[in-house]
Parts: structure tokens; C-alpha cells; sequence
């Protein structure tokens, strides 16, 4: 048996087969995804590095290759691409010790 | 890489059928408006994308005969546009000869340049001689950040070019109202599609302007053709098929409408006549009865030719569309 990743690249290119089961969830989604991400009040190139970021912070190894690829296609650099990787990773720890409250709280109510 | 190893590899394209069957019939010219001359592969550069494979070692160049051929033809014809492309033409010693005879016979003259020669003493003489001549000229720049562009050229190349940008404005160079137009090629630095052609001019605009002083017309967006360079990059950095892939995923039936092989007759340094650029280079020359060599154009014959087509016509067609002139389909 050949060996197979969970993750392959070319699972991508069945994703838009995903309608095939739910179309009209399928379809819905297809489209809002379309809108969401075309340029608007912000810019394809604005919002290719939020799509960017989102996809390290929720770890998604799919989106992260198209949205790599789809900055250096809109000539976004190395150093701004990995600037909007540390905002997402600011974020992650910053939400990670904003929780560190709730403890602080929780001991302030218990201990004596 | 050879012509027939080169074919050999985009007709095993993984998963794909051939490019011929995606069309809805055989494709053929409809007008000739650019004759488009390669006058030569002789380059001071060796970009790892060309798919001319130009470089200093190369000799192949055009003679004093075949530009006198294309000046007959233009003669008859008055093809509205020449479009000069290589290598680098400044390097071929007949140009300033044959764009000073085929400008009165020419609508718009247009000459592909990469900037570099321009930078040097014994060839600055042409700022003025193409701005004297009304040349419109297409500059290569594949990104608008040295370290970018550098990768795909020469270390310093971007730097020329800004240089070069600068003395070609002051000559009256993408000046509103001067006639004189300086437009930009970007080409992606790797194995993706160039994005939208309106956004990267954005782009460019912002930072050539703001951080070299530098003006220019527009900006073409051109799709890497997986010929010559490009090709071996793409196979000896294993993203041949993605990209391949990537090309036929993107096929836009409204873009063949548009393709500029329709349009062109594009003339090798040697005479031989082909399709486009890229089938020149694949030595894939011009089908049926059309003849072969510019000395013996014909024109009836021409303009109504089948057009060779192969897998690397995917990067014509994909997204927008791409063409010598950027995208077919602008946002």
C-alpha cells in the first residue's frame, strides 16, 4: 500500500467537491469565502495577510500554502509576511496570559 | 535543456490532457497588427527565469539582411506595430540603423529592455536616440524591492534600472502629454502566478515613487512560461507539476479570445517566422502552407494561419490571461 499524510497538497484540489454533499451549505459558503476575501474598504493584498495570518494561528498547513502563494503573487515581501505571522503569534500569547486573569481571580477568591 | 526534451516534458504534463483539446476549435490568427522581433540572444545578463536562455555567451544574433527584410515587409505593409525584443537589443549593432528607417513607417515602435546597458557610457547615447524616435519602451523589473528582483537577475540590477528609470524621466520618459511611455514587466521570482495586474501596479507605483524618485506608465503582469530557464527551474526544484497544475486549474476559455499569438508574427534572428515568442523558442515554427521566413511574408497567407499550440499555452490563459502586453483581462 502507498503511503499516505494526512495532510497531501493535492487534497486541496478536492475541495471544492465539498458541495457535492450539502450544496446549498456548500455553495453558501463558497460564495461568502469569495466575498470575504475580494478587495473592499480593504485591499486583496490587506486581506491575503490576515487570510495568511489566520491560517499559522489555526495552524492549517492548506491555507498556509495558499496564502503564501497567493502574497508573493501580490508582491507582498518576506519580512511583511512574517511581520503579520508575529502579529497573529502576539496575539495567540497575548490571549493565552489575558486568560492568566481568570486564575488571578479565581485564587483571590479562594485562598485566604 | 534541449527543444525536443523541453516538448517531451510539458507533453507528459502529469494529469492533464493536452492544451489543444481544452479549445473549443483549432485556434488561428485573425489580423497581424505587431510583428515582434527577437534580434538576438546576446544578453549582459543570464535571469534565472528567461525562457530566451540569453546570456553573454550567446551569438545568436540578428544580421544587417534579415532586419532589411523586415523593413521591406514593413514597407508593404505598414504593420501598425514592431515590438523589439532578445536578449538585450541595444547589444545587436543594427538597431539604431533599422528603428531610425522603420520609425516613419511605424505606428508605435516598442523595445524590451532590462535597463542594464543603458547604465553604461557606450550605450547611453540610446536614452536620447529612443526618446528622439518616439520608442516605447518595456522595462523588466520583476519586483519593486532590490532584494527581490536581484534574485531573479543580477546582483545591482534593480539599482541600475532605478538609475536608468530616473534619466529616461528626464528625458520626458511616462511624462503626461510627452508621447513618451515607459511601461514595467513584472514576472513572478518563482514557481506562482503573478496576482492581480491592478494591485501590483498599485504597489509599485508607491514604492518606486516614493522611494527611488522614479515614474512610469503602466505595469504588465507576465506569467512565467514553463520554456528554456524557467522550465529547468520548475523541474530541478520539483514544482513542475504544481505549477503545471496550478496553470490548467486557472484556464480561462475567455482568454484565448484575446491571446496575443492572434495578433502576432513573431520573427526569430535568424528569419524564420513563428507564432509567438515562446514557440520560437520551442522551435515550434508556423503551421501549413503559411511560409516560414520573412523573406518570403506573405501577407494573405499569414493572417489567417493555424497557430501552433502545446502545453506551455497554459500560461497564456491562465487567470487573466497574460500576453506580451500584461494581463488580457484587467480588474
Amino acid at each position: 500500500m502507498t503511503r499516505q499524510e494526512y495532510y497531501d497538497p493535492a487534497d486541496l484540489q478536492d475541495f471544492e467537491n465539498i458541495t457535492e454533499d450539502a450544496p446549498d451549505q456548500g455553495n453558501a459558503f463558497f460564495n461568502y469565502y469569495a466575498k470575504a476575501l475580494q478587495a473592499g474598504a480593504l485591499s486583496e493584498r490587506e486581506k491575503a495577510l490576515i487570510a495568511l495570518t489566520v491560517a499559522a494561528v489555526r495552524h492549517c498547513p492548506y491555507c498556509i500554502d495558499a496564502y503564501t502563494t497567493k502574497c508573493l503573487s501580490l508582491g507582498v515581501s518576506r519580512e511583511e509576511m512574517m511581520e503579520a505571522v508575529h502579529v497573529g503569534a502576539s496575539m495567540s500569547a497575548g490571549d493565552v496570559l489575558a486568560h492568566s486573569t481568570q486564575m488571578r481571580k479565581i485564587i483571590e477568591q479562594k485562598e485566604m | 535543456m534541449q527543444r525536443q526534451q523541453q516538448l517531451d516534458h510539458l507533453a507528459r504534463t502529469p494529469n492533464a490532457e493536452h492544451f489543444r483539446h481544452k479549445l473549443p476549435s483549432p485556434l488561428y490568427a485573425r489580423e497581424l497588427s505587431i510583428l515582434q522581433l527577437n534580434v538576438g540572444k546576446l544578453c549582459p545578463m543570464r535571469c534565472k527565469h528567461c525562457h530566451v536562455e540569453a546570456g553573454p555567451d550567446r551569438t545568436e544574433i540578428m544580421s544587417a539582411d534579415t532586419f532589411s527584410a523586415c523593413l521591406e515587409v514593413q514597407q508593404r505593409h505598414r504593420i501598425p506595430t514592431l515590438d523589439i525584443t532578445g536578449g538585450s537589443p541595444e547589444l545587436n549593432p543594427n538597431l539604431e540603423w533599422f528603428i531610425s528607417r522603420a520609425a516613419p513607417l511605424t505606428e508605435r515602435i516598442i523595445l524590451r529592455s532590462n535597463l542594464q546597458l543603458l547604465d553604461r557610457e557606450e550605450y547611453k547615447h540610446l536614452l536620447d536616440f529612443f526618446a528622439g524616435n518616439g520608442v516605447e519602451l518595456v522595462a523588466s523589473l520583476p519586483a519593486y524591492t532590490p532584494k527581490r528582483a536581484d534574485k531573479q537577475r543580477a546582483p545591482g540590477s534593480f539599482e541600475t534600472c532605478m538609475r536608468v528609470m530616473r534619466e529616461l524621466n528626464k528625458r520626458g520618459y511616462a511624462d503626461p502629454g510627452s508621447g513618451l511611455a515607459l511601461n514595467l514587466v513584472h514576472n513572478p521570482v518563482g514557481a506562482y502566478l503573478p496576482g492581480s495586474q491592478a494591485s501590483l501596479e498599485r504597489e509599485y507605483r508607491r514604492h518606486l515613487e516614493k522611494e527611488w524618485r522614479v515614474r512610469f506608465n503602466r505595469l504588465f503582469t507576465l506569467t512565467n512560461c514553463p520554456v528554456g530557464r524557467y522550465l529547468e527551474f520548475l523541474i530541478h526544484s520539483g514544482n513542475f507539476e504544481p505549477y503545471m497544475n496550478s496553470l490548467i486549474r486557472s484556464f480561462n476559455p475567455a482568454a484565448v479570445e484575446d491571446l496575443m499569438c492572434r495578433d502576432t508574427l513573431s520573427v526569430a534572428w535568424d528569419g524564420r517566422l513563428y507564432d509567438c515568442d515562446f514557440n520560437q523558442m520551442l522551435d515550434l515554427p508556423v503551421e501549413g502552407r503559411a511560409p516560414s521566413h520573412i523573406s518570403d511574408f506573405d501577407l494573405q497567407a499569414l493572417r489567417h494561419r493555424r497557430i501552433a499550440v502545446g502545453n506551455h499555452c497554459f500560461s497564456c490563459t491562465a487567470g487573466a490571461g497574460s500576453s506580451c502586453q500584461g494581463a488580457l483581462e484587467t480588474d
